[in-house]
């Protein structure tokens, strides 16, 4: 059931999943280093206040801008005020301002998130406009104006804060929560009879959890960092020592003292860049966006220790005097840093000749795909193709520079993807998807290009060729998008035709249709052809010749007819064994009793 | 024998038959649209069909058809507009949620994408022993239970600790039929439940559905995008066609002498795995479609999408 | 499609926007306005000074007319708002639109450069980490990261002391206007619009790091390549493009941040922008000028959101067409 790659990357992900998050953030330096910091600083901010040797309030006249001694550590202020103390006070007051603010920022806005985001309706509606509302007013401005309002409570300020950020909650959280709701497992869980708040607990929080630890620590930055500005502006409450009226303090006297200045934006830009460099390894970590892994291997790919067996031939005799493609002992692996490498095709060979469609057939991970992207030379990152060679009209392709490969591309191999829609360009006319190509590659002007555009069009069967000309790709319909993708690979006239599960995304009357088309280009043109399936009613339909794949290898191979007729490797026979077109229909239905 | 839209309704049962543990009666539901306007989008149009305990209906339809839907209203997922739902003889379209929990118990789900019907937070044994706590069995009960389920799946029994992310496609349904059968449902909506996996792995998939019916006596409604396995599967078969029901009738007759024009397309649009029978059926298509192109009587809107 | 529909839904679409623009002005007038009024009773004692007399303090009242009704009062401000008149201010007596009016180029200069300076080179670094990855994008992303957390004002402190008062290149405070001399305008403005970009940059570069990550991902850029496209410019046409949506949505925001970061950093640099006054007028209770400056943001905001909104319908016809 479970093919070669799949286990493979089960295994690697499960060893990856076993180290709890605690563990994977303190292996990366950047989070280690920051949690370690936050430990300690929250450390000071509550045993601090009972260890420092002085008031941080109480002024003292001969100590005014003391320089470091012994006694004052960090010197004294313009008032003679010791600032290692007010420095240590400060962390209290100020840790515990952003406190505030991400008890009522989360408080507010993971509720109305989860309500948001789970029931939708009018809740969602009302609550998405206001927190549009909250975002849209610099959170500065809206403060002067409530500070002008409550007066200078450092609590009351950092609440209101807190309301203010509270969407930044409400929209992770609901927009987390709407992801997870139209998951078919909620849908499952609601159908077994559990109730909302269980779905909640069981499913939902644990979503949210993720995305709102990485936004506390953001909100705590910007906390400090909000409460800072405040105090620094001498709106802040007087008799508290903060960091933000430390700042104001040695701003006043920056020409006097320029070290007051330095201490408090110390302890404000340590402490922000650690809370937000502490979120940031939490994200990498849960998605891991961060690129450590991708060293290279060390040691060169190593071809696999099982040897693939040579696949059963049809016609041992066939040989091509002139193939379009020959593909000889084809390996293509990804480079996996630390682990090595993973081989998904290995030891493939195939020749194609002028005008013939060779189908290539097998299951998922079987490396049908990656066998078409190498020929194509566009493998995704991370993959290259590690042994043998791929001839297109007797040329090397492998190993060609970048530059020859793509205008190869362009004129001589066309591509028909997969997936009909997202192989389209959203923010580009379906027009200037195909003449763009042409003008680039083939180098004609606008009016020759939009031409034979429109040819190209019509040629693939779409009624009104100018207006799908004009129409961006969400606006046509799946069938329609798999006919500009033909036009789009043909548009060069090229001699030899990628097709890559070209009918698997469409409906079975629309597939139909699009066969029709292919078989048409191709018997018209004379093109030949790879076709990449699954299925084998595709390759009777199309194929002259087929190669069966399994585990990165050809298993058998031969023409089409011969091999539907006889069979020879078990695994082909396993296939053909699973179909159900020549199975016999249910039957009618009895009553149990009469069964019975 | 087949029968179509005309005369639907008590043909294909045969006569002293019971009676019918689902029956949808002129069912249509619309989804409600997005923006300040809301307009109702229909999906289905009164549609009506019945299974009866034990047996299994499928049903056929392309994207958009409403076939997913029909399953989703019947689960209490999807918003009814009109017509009723009767299961064992109470109307469920309007169920109240605390009643929707209760039949929770007969009636189940084993949905298409294997991936992403189970939670990937949550180890099998939690997955399985959701529904059975949820109507308070004990701990001790649940895991006797859930031991045999994954008997029952022939998964093995060490599944219970590990994540979903460690099987494949065809061992997550599995777990998913197990989920499903866990309260001994007496329907279970099979919505394309496997038209996500591979060759082999669907045959052994759709043998384990069989092999449970015959143990359990559940009934399924089967749908599916995929004549060939609608008819290995089900004893009656109704087509969806544009929200509403073309033809229905019993399996072998549908599903191989369709008489109405979008069944017959269907069935020849469908490649077979024999080169010289897909020929043969190729031309026919081609001439069911030019005597539909001349005679009109195609499906309201063409097909050419 | 035929042109004239892309219009038709392009000016419902405006319309549509401007609705939105309208409706959320409303809503902060009448939130700040009671807000602020049901503030204002200590406005009137703070005003007179401490030692005046009930009397004096009622009298005072009477004449910032707290005595009436709030709603009488709403409708007043209101109905002269529209004919583009915000009262006077309690404090100084000066017309507050004039009071602002002289002091927003200021601001607005400030920010604009911000967005400027930021937007080139938060998509230069964005474009750069996602097309090179490895250790570029690696230092790309710790840079933006830092400087993205630390505070714009705490930016502009710094800046003060290293190139104003250490090495004396630039003029650590004072303000010339550009009519009077271009090149000390510039140098004016300077340090002040490095402070507040440095933070935009981060979190724009950030976002275009990864929407063009994203954007790099889709199908459609391997489709392209197979037709010939070189590799670079199926990047920088078509993926930077699909990728700028989100980018221009997270600078719009910023807008917002920096113009609110403005007013701050105006202090450190002693600009006469509406920062110093704004601040000066919060501590006293200045009810009509807080409301000045809280209701002259809100139109800018609904401005800049108008205007992001349109370059984005620019970008994505799906936005547009729908």
């Amino acid at each position: 059931m479970t093919t070669a790659p799949d286990t493979l990357a089960v295994r690697v992900r499960r060893g990856r999943q076993q180290r709890s998050l605690a563990h994977r953030i303190l292996r990366s330096p950047l989070g280690a280093a920051s949690l370690i910091y936050l430990a300690a600083v929250t450390l000071i901010a509550i045993v601090g206040p009972v260890l420092v040797p002085y008031d941080p309030m109480t002024a003292s006249l001969q100590d005014v801008f003391a320089p470091p001694s012994p006694e004052h550590l960090l010197g004294a202020d313009s008032a003679g005020r010791d600032v290692l103390s007010r420095l240590v006070v400060a962390t209290s007051f100020s840790l515990l301002g952003a406190l505030i603010t991400v008890v009522v920022a989360a408080g507010v806005g993971i509720p109305a998130g989860l309500i948001a985001g789970y029931r939708g309706g009018w809740f969602d509606s009302l609550s998405t406009w206001i927190a549009g509302l909250l975002l849209s007013l610099p959170a500065i401005v809206v403060l002067l104006a409530a500070r002008a309002v409550v007066g200078p409570s450092l609590w009351l300020v950092m609440g209101i804060f807190g309301v203010l950020v509270s969407p930044s909650y409400f929209r992770v959280v609901s927009s987390a929560v709407q992801a997870v709701r139209a998951e078919l497992y909620i849908d499952a869980a609601k159908v077994a009879g559990l109730g909302d708040a269980r779905i909640i607990g069981r499913h939902i929080l644990s979503v949210v959890r993720a995305p709102a630890i990485l936004m506390t620590s953001g909100i705590f930055a910007v906390g400090i960092a909000i409460q800072a500005s405040l105090d620094f502006l001498g709106l802040g409450d007087p008799t508290m020592p903060t960091w933000g009226s430390m700042l104001s303090e040695g701003f006043r006297n920056i020409y006097r003292d320029p070290t007051l200045l330095l201490w408090p934006s110390i302890a404000i830009a340590l402490t922000c860049v650690a809370f937000t460099l502490f979120g940031t390894s939490i994200r990498d970590e849960l998605e891991r966006t961060g690129d450590r892994g991708r060293a290279r291997s060390a040691a060169p790919w190593a071809a696999p220790a099982t040897r693939p067996a040579a696949p059963e031939r049809h016609d041992s005799g066939h040989a091509e005097t002139d193939p379009v493609l020959t593909v000889s002992e084809l390996s293509v692996a990804y480079d996996d840093g630390e682990s090595g490498w993973t081989t998904v095709v290995d030891g493939v060979s195939l020749n194609i000749a002028k005008g013939e469609i060779h189908a290539l057939i097998g299951e998922s991970g079987s490396g049908k795909t990656q066998t078409a992207w190498s020929i194509l030379g566009l493998l995704p990152q991370g993959g290259s193709v590690v042994a043998g060679s791929i001839k297109f009209h007797g040329d090397e392709l492998r190993g060609l520079d970048p530059h020859r490969l793509s205008q190869l591309r362009g004129r001589h191999i066309g591509y028909v993807p997969q997936e009909p829609l997202s192989n389209l360009d959203p923010s580009f006319t379906i027009g200037q998807q195909l003449t763009e190509p042409l003008r680039v590659v083939l180098g004609m002007n606008r009016a020759a290009a939009r031409d034979r555009a429109l040819q190209l069009l019509e040629r693939v069967g779409i009624v009104d060729p100018q207006r799908t000309y004009d129409s961006y790709p969400h606006l046509i319909s799946g069938g329609m998008a798999q006919r500009v993708l033909i036009a789009g690979a043909v548009a060069c006239e090229p001699d030899l035709i990628i097709a890559d599960e070209p009918t698997t995304a469409l409906d079975v009357t629309v597939q139909a249709e699009i066969l029709d088309l292919l078989r048409e280009l191709q018997s018209e043109a004379g093109v030949a052809m790879l076709l990449v399936t699954h299925n084998f009613g595709v390759v009777a339909d199309l194929a002259d010749r087929i190669s069966v794949m399994r585990n990165g290898s050809i298993v058998e191979t031969g023409p089409t007819a011969e091999l539907f007729d006889s069979p020879r490797h078990d695994y082909t026979k396993s296939l053909f064994d699973a179909l159900l077109d020549d199975a016999p229909a249910r039957g009618a239905w009895t009553p149990r009793e009469v069964r019975a | 024998m087949s029968t179509t839209l005309a005369n639907v309704d008590t043909d294909g049962t045969p006569s002293g038959s019971s009676t019918p543990l689902l029956e949808i009666r002129d069912l249509s539901v619309a989804y409600q649209g997005r923006g300040l306007a809301r307009r109702r989008i229909p999906v289905l149009h009164g549609v009506s069909l019945d299974i009866r305990p034990g047996e299994t209906v499928g049903l056929v339809g392309e994207s958009g058809s409403g076939k997913s839907t029909l399953g989703r209203a019947v689960l209490g997922l999807a918003p009814v507009t009109g017509g009723g739902i009767e299961f064992d003889g109470e109307d469920i379209a309007h169920a109240s949620a605390a009643r929707r929990r209760e039949l929770a118990a007969d009636i189940q789900v084993v949905f298409q994408d294997p991936y992403s019907s189970l939670s990937p937070t949550l180890s099998i044994g939690d997955t399985l022993s959701e529904p059975l706590r949820a109507r308070g069995v004990t701990r001790r009960d649940a895991e006797a239970r859930i031991a045999e389920l994954l008997d029952l799946v022939h998964l093995p029994k060490d599944a219970v600790r590990r994540l979903p992310r460690e099987f494949s496609g065809g061992q997550r349904q599995r777990v998913a039929i197990a989920r499903a059968l866990a309260l001994e449902p007496r329907l279970i909506v099979c919505d394309e439940p496997v038209s996500a996996l591979d060759l082999t792995t669907q045959a052994r998939v759709l043998e384990l559905f069989l092999e449970v019916q015959n143990r359990t006596d559940v009934a399924y409604l089967f749908i599916s995008h995929d004549l060939s396995v609608v008819r290995h599967m089900s004893h009656r078969v109704s087509v969806l066609y544009r929200g509403e029901i073309v033809e229905s009738g019993d399996g072998a007759s549908v599903t191989s002498a369709p008489e109405h024009p979008y069944t017959q397309r269907l069935l020849l649009a469908a490649p077979v795995a024999d080169p010289a029978v897909q020929a043969q059926r190729r031309e026919a298509l081609a001439r069911a479609r030019a005597t539909e192109t001349s005679g009109n009587q195609a499906p309201a809107k063409g097909t050419t999408r | 499609m035929v042109p004239r529909i892309h219009n038709s839904h392009m000016i419902t679409f405006i319309l549509r926007r401007l609705a939105t623009g309208v409706a959320m002005l409303v809503t902060i007038s009448i939130t700040a306005f009671v807000l602020l009024n049901l503030g204002a009773t200590d406005t009137a004692r703070r005003l007179v000074g401490q030692t005046a007399s009930a009397e004096i303090v009622a009298r005072k009242a009477a004449e910032l007319g707290l005595d009436r009704p709030l709603g009488e009062r709403f409708f007043e401000w209101i109905t002269a708002a529209l004919t583009g008149d915000l009262g006077r201010s309690w404090q100084s007596g000066q017309s507050v639109v004039d009071a602002i009016a002289t002091r927003l180029p200021v601001t607005l200069s400030l920010t604009i450069g911000a967005v400027i300076v930021s937007a080139a080179l938060a998509i230069a670094l964005g474009a750069l980490a996602a097309g090179r990855r490895g250790w570029t994008d690696r230092v790309v992303q710790v840079l933006s990261v830092i400087g993205g957390a630390i505070p714009g004002f705490l930016i502009a402190l710094i800046l003060v002391l290293v190139f104003a008062i250490s090495l004396r290149w630039f003029p650590a405070t004072g303000y010339v206007r550009p009519e009077d001399s271009l090149g000390g305008w510039l140098a004016t403005i300077a340090l002040p619009v490095i402070a507040l970009s440095i933070g935009a940059i981060g979190s724009v570069a950030q976002q275009v790091r990864g929407s063009m990550i994203d954007a790099l991902r889709h199908d459609y850029v391997r489709t392209l390549r197979a037709r010939g496209l070189p590799h670079h410019r199926v990047v920088y046409r078509h993926v930077l493009r699909n990728a700028a949506g989100p980018a221009l949505s997270t600078l719009g925001l910023q807008f917002i941040v920096m113009f609110g970061g403005a007013v701050i950093v105006e202090q450190v640099f002693s600009l006469p922008g509406i920062g110093q006054s704004a601040v000066a007028a919060t501590v006293v209770g200045d009810v009509p000028f807080v409301m000045g400056i809280v209701i002259v943001t809100a139109i800018l905001v609904v401005i800049v959101n108008l205007a992001v909104d349109l370059l984005q319908g620019w970008l994505n016809p799906k936005v547009r067409l729908s």
